[in-house]
C-alpha cells in the first residue's frame, strides 16, 4: 500500500503542472546529439550539393558564401564524357572500382583464410596473432613511406627479390611510375586492410559452437569441407558487413596514392578521391569538385543499397551459396 | 525549478556546442604576429635555428613577438587554402612565387599598394627582375619578395677534369656532348653507372621549370598575352621534346632518375659520383655544404645556339619565395614592421648567406662579401633571368603540364616517346585547363 502511494505521488509528479516542460524533456536531452548530427553530417552535405551548383573558385573562396549560382554547369563540366574533365572522372571511376573489386576480393579472401587457419590450437598462435595485426597498427602514413623505399627501382628490396634474388625478371621495372604503380597502391591497401577482415572474422568463427563442427566431423566432413559448408555460411552476416566497410574504405581510398605519389599520382593511380581533391585544392574549382563528389556519393548510395538489399535476403537464410543472388520466387519468399 | 534547470543546462550544452565552433583565437587580441614560414633549409629545425636570432632582434627592437611556424612545402598550399577560406590564418606568411598570383585572385592578401609599399620603404630597394613575380600585371602587388634563387649547372670538377674537358658547357650542344662523354660504363659490366647529367625526371614541378626556361629559349610561352594557356604550341612540344631527350633520344639521364621526386635524389647520385652535372637552384648549394662536398663548380644552364626565331637567352625562371600579409590581419603595422624588418639589407645579407638563395633587395649585395657562385649566380639574375608567367591558374597549370611531362619520362625510360606523343599529352593538359575557366 505504502508502494502504490508512493507510485501515485511520483506519477502526479510527473504529469503535473509541468505537463510542458515534460514533454520538452526529450527533446532537450537529444538536443546536443542532434546539434552535432547537424553540424557533422546534414549541413555539410547540404553545402557540398549547393557548392555542386556555384561557381566557387579561388576568387569566391575567401567569402563563399558570394559564390554565383551557375546551375548545372558544374555537373556538365565534370561529368560530360565527352568533354576533357569528364572523361577522366569516368576512367577514374572505372579505375576505382576495378581496384576496388580486386583489394577487396583480396584482402578479405586473406583475412578470412588465415582467421580460419588460426582458429585451432598451435603453438605459436598468439605470437603470429600479435604480428599480424602490426599492419593495422602501424600508421599508414608511415606504412606508405617504407613501402615507396621498397618499390623503388634501382634501391628497392622488391627488385633485388625479383630482379636480382630470383632472376623472375631480366630488366629492373619501374614500380612507382607509369602502370604499375596501381599495382603499388593494391599492395599496400591490401597489407593495410586485410588484418581487420581477419579480426572480424576471427570474432565470428570463435562465437560458433564447437559441437556443429564436431557433429560435422561425425558426419566425416573434412577440414575443407567444415570450412566451406559450417564456418563461412554461419559468419556470412559479420562477412556481410565487413564487405561492405572494406568496399567503401576502397571506394573513398585517398591516402595511399597521395603518401607515395603527391598530389598529382600517375594516371594508374589516380582515385576519385584523388581525382576530386586534385580539382577542389590544387586547382581551386570547388564547384565542380563538389559536383564529382555528388556523382560518386549518389553511385555508392546506390550500390550500398542494392547490397545491403542482398545481403539481408542472404543473412536470413544463412548461407551464401543458397539462391539468396536470384530473385525470389512469390511462395519462397520468408517473412 | 529542478527541471528548468536541467532544460536549461541541455539547452546550454547544444548552443556551446554550436558556440565552441565558432569561439576566435583570443590570441589575436595580443600583440603577437603568427609567420607560416616556408622551409628554406633541408630540415625544419635547421629553418627553426636559422630564423631565431633573426625573429629575437625583430623582437628585441620593436617589441613585437614573433609566434613562427615552419610548414613543409608540401602542406603549405592546403594550409593556405584552408586559412583563406576560413578567413583565419597567419598574420605575415612565405608564399611560392609562382601561388601569388592564385592567391591575389582570393582577396585575401594585403595589395602593396604605393603607399603601403611607401610605408615599408619604398618598391625601388627591391632587385627589378624579383619585383615581377609578386602579382598579375596591372594590379598592386599582392606580396614582396622575400629570398630568390636561380637555376644553374653544378658540375663535377673532377670528373671534368678526367674527361679532358675544360669549360663548362654553354650550348646545348656543348651540353649533350660532354654528357656523352661523361656517361661511362667504370666497372664493365656493360651498363653506364657514371651518367653525363641526374635530373629530376619525377617530379612535375621541377618539370615545368625546365618546360618553361626551354620553351622561352625556342620562343614560346606556357601563357599568352591574354593568361590563355598555350601548352602545345610548336616552341612547347620542342622544349619538352628537349628535356624529355635526355632521357628518351640522348641516354645520358640514368632511366632510373624518372622516378625521383626530389632534388635530393638527383644530388645524392651527383654526390656519389653517379653523375657529372645536374640541374640546381642555388639553394642546393647548402645541401651539398652540409653533405662535405665541394667539389663541384656553378655556370648558367645550356642555351640553344642559334636561337630559334623570337627565342631569348633565359637561363632561369626568378624562383624563391614571397612575403605576403593577410588582408584580414588585426596586426596590420606590426605585420608591415615585420616585412620591412625581414627586407632590410643586413637581415637579407646574413639570411640568404646561410640559407644558400640570394638577396632580394639591391643594397644586400653591395653589404655581402659574396662567394664566386653567388657571383655567378647573381650574374645569372641579372642577365638571364624571367619569371614564370603570372596567372592565377599557375598550381593548375604544374600539375596538369608537370604530370603530363613526368608521365612522358616514365614511358621515355621504358620505351620511345615519339613527338605527336608529346604534342597530345601537353593538348590534354591545355584542355583540361580550358575546361574549368
Amino acid at each position: 500500500m505504502a508502494d502504490r502511494s508512493f507510485t501515485a505521488r511520483r506519477s502526479h509528479r510527473f504529469t503535473g503542472v509541468r505537463g510542458g516542460a515534460r514533454r520538452w524533456l526529450p527533446y532537450a536531452l537529444i538536443g546536443p546529439a542532434l546539434v552535432v548530427e547537424l553540424v557533422v553530417h546534414v549541413v555539410p552535405m547540404a553545402l557540398g550539393i549547393w557548392f555542386s551548383l556555384t561557381g566557387l573558385d579561388r576568387s569566391t573562396i575567401g567569402d563563399w558564401t558570394g559564390a554565383p549560382f551557375v546551375g548545372l554547369r558544374n555537373l556538365r563540366t565534370g561529368l560530360d564524357p565527352a568533354g576533357p574533365i569528364g572523361a577522366e572522372l569516368w576512367a577514374t571511376l572505372a579505375r576505382t572500382a576495378i581496384f576496388a573489386i580486386i583489394v577487396v576480393t583480396v584482402s578479405w579472401s586473406i583475412g578470412v583464410v588465415v582467421a580460419w587457419l588460426m582458429a585451432s590450437e598451435f603453438r605459436g598462435r598468439s605470437a603470429l596473432r600479435v604480428l599480424f595485426l602490426v599492419p593495422f597498427a602501424v600508421p599508414g602514413f608511415v606504412a606508405a613511406i617504407g613501402w615507396s623505399f621498397m618499390f623503388s627501382r634501382d634501391y628497392g628490396a622488391v627488385n633485388q627479390l625479383l630482379v636480382d634474388g630470383l632472376g623472375a625478371v631480366s630488366d629492373r621495372p619501374f614500380w612507382l611510375i607509369g602502370d604499375n604503380a596501381f599495382w603499388v597502391v593494391a599492395v599496400v591497401w591490401i597489407w593495410n586492410v586485410w588484418p581487420f577482415a581477419y579480426l572480424m572474422s576471427s570474432a565470428a568463427m570463435s562465437a560458433i559452437p564447437s559441437d556443429v563442427h564436431d557433429a560435422s566431423a561425425l558426419d566425416g566432413a573434412a577440414r575443407w569441407r567444415q570450412f566451406w559448408s559450417i564456418s563461412l555460411p554461419l559468419i556470412w552476416p559479420v562477412n556481410a558487413v565487413v564487405i561492405l566497410v572494406m568496399s567503401l574504405w576502397a571506394f573513398n581510398e585517398f591516402g595511399v596514392a597521395y603518401v607515395l605519389f603527391g598530389p598529382r599520382p600517375p594516371e594508374s593511380a589516380t582515385f576519385v578521391a584523388n581525382l576530386v581533391h586534385g580539382h577542389s585544392f590544387t586547382d581551386a574549382a570547388f564547384g565542380v569538385g563538389a559536383a564529382m563528389n555528388l556523382l560518386v556519393a549518389g553511385l555508392l548510395l546506390i550500390g550500398v543499397l542494392t547490397y545491403v538489399r542482398i545481403a539481408r535476403r542472404c543473412g536470413w537464410c544463412s548461407s551464401w551459396r543458397c539462391r539468396c543472388w536470384a530473385p525470389v520466387p512469390r511462395e519462397g519468399r520468408r517473412a | 525549478m529542478r527541471r528548468t534547470i536541467a532544460l536549461l543546462a541541455a539547452f546550454m550544452g547544444s548552443t556551446t556546442i554550436v558556440a565552441g565552433c565558432g569561439v576566435d583565437d583570443l590570441s589575436t587580441t595580443s600583440a603577437t604576429l603568427t609567420y607560416w614560414v616556408a622551409p628554406m633549409t633541408s630540415s625544419l629545425e635547421q629553418d627553426e635555428a636559422v630564423l631565431e636570432p633573426i625573429l629575437d632582434e625583430f623582437t628585441a627592437t620593436t617589441g613585437i613577438e614573433v609566434d613562427v611556424e615552419v610548414v613543409p612545402w608540401s602542406t603549405l598550399w592546403d594550409r593556405i587554402m584552408a586559412a583563406v577560406s576560413s578567413g583565419r590564418g597567419p598574420d605575415v606568411l612565405t608564399i611560392g612565387k609562382a601561388w601569388t598570383a592564385s592567391l591575389q585572385a582570393t582577396g585575401a592578401l594585403l595589395p602593396f599598394t604605393d603607399d603601403v609599399m611607401d610605408e615599408i620603404g619604398g618598391a625601388d630597394r627591391f632587385v627589378p627582375v624579383t619585383l615581377r613575380s609578386v602579382g598579375v600585371s596591372g594590379e598592386p602587388p599582392a606580396a614582396v619578395p622575400l629570398y630568390t634563387t636561380a637555376y644553374a649547372l653544378f658540375y663535377n670538377t673532377t670528373l671534368f677534369e678526367a674527361a679532358g674537358i675544360a669549360a663548362p658547357p654553354d650550348t646545348w650542344q656543348e651540353f649533350v656532348d660532354d654528357a656523352k662523354r661523361l656517361t661511362i660504363d667504370t666497372d664493365g659490366d656493360g651498363e653506364p653507372d657514371q651518367w653525363g647529367v641526374s635530373i629530376v625526371g619525377g617530379s612535375g614541378i621541377t618539370a615545368t621549370h625546365q618546360a618553361f626556361i626551354l620553351g622561352r629559349q625556342h620562343g614560346g610561352s606556357l601563357f599568352d598575352r591574354d593568361g590563355n594557356p598555350q601548352f602545345d604550341s610548336s616552341a612547347q612540344v620542342a622544349a619538352v621534346r628537349q628535356y624529355v631527350s635526355l632521357i628518351a633520344t640522348e641516354h645520358v639521364v640514368a632511366p632510373g632518375n624518372a622516378e625521383y621526386t626530389s632534388a635530393l635524389d638527383a644530388i645524392d647520385q651527383f654526390v656519389a659520383g653517379g653523375a657529372a652535372m645536374f640541374f640546381g637552384q642555388s639553394i642546393h648549394q647548402s645541401v651539398l655544404a652540409d653533405m662535405g662536398f665541394a667539389d663541384y663548380a656553378v655556370a648558367p644552364l645550356p642555351v640553344l645556339d642559334p636561337l630559334p626565331a623570337g627565342g631569348r637567352d633565359t637561363r632561369t625562371f626568378v624562383g624563391g619565395a614571397n612575403l605576403a600579409v593577410f588582408a584580414n590581419t588585426d596586426h596590420r603595422d606590426a605585420a608591415l614592421a615585420l616585412v620591412e624588418f625581414l627586407t632590410s639589407p643586413d637581415v637579407q645579407a646574413d639570411w640568404t648567406a646561410e640559407t644558400a638563395t640570394l638577396p632580394v633587395v639591391t643594397a644586400a649585395y653591395d653589404e655581402d662579401d659574396l662567394d664566386d657562385a653567388a657571383r655567378v649566380f647573381a650574374t645569372i639574375l641579372r642577365d638571364h633571368a624571367e619569371p614564370m608567367p603570372q596567372v592565377p591558374e599557375h598550381a593548375q597549370m604544374e600539375i596538369l603540364v608537370g604530370g603530363a611531362i613526368t608521365d612522358l619520362m616514365a614511358r621515355a625510360a621504358t620505351g620511345p616517346v615519339t613527338e605527336d606523343d608529346i604534342r597530345a599529352a601537353l593538348s590534354e593538359a591545355d584542355a583540361r585547363l580550358t575546361a574549368t575557366r
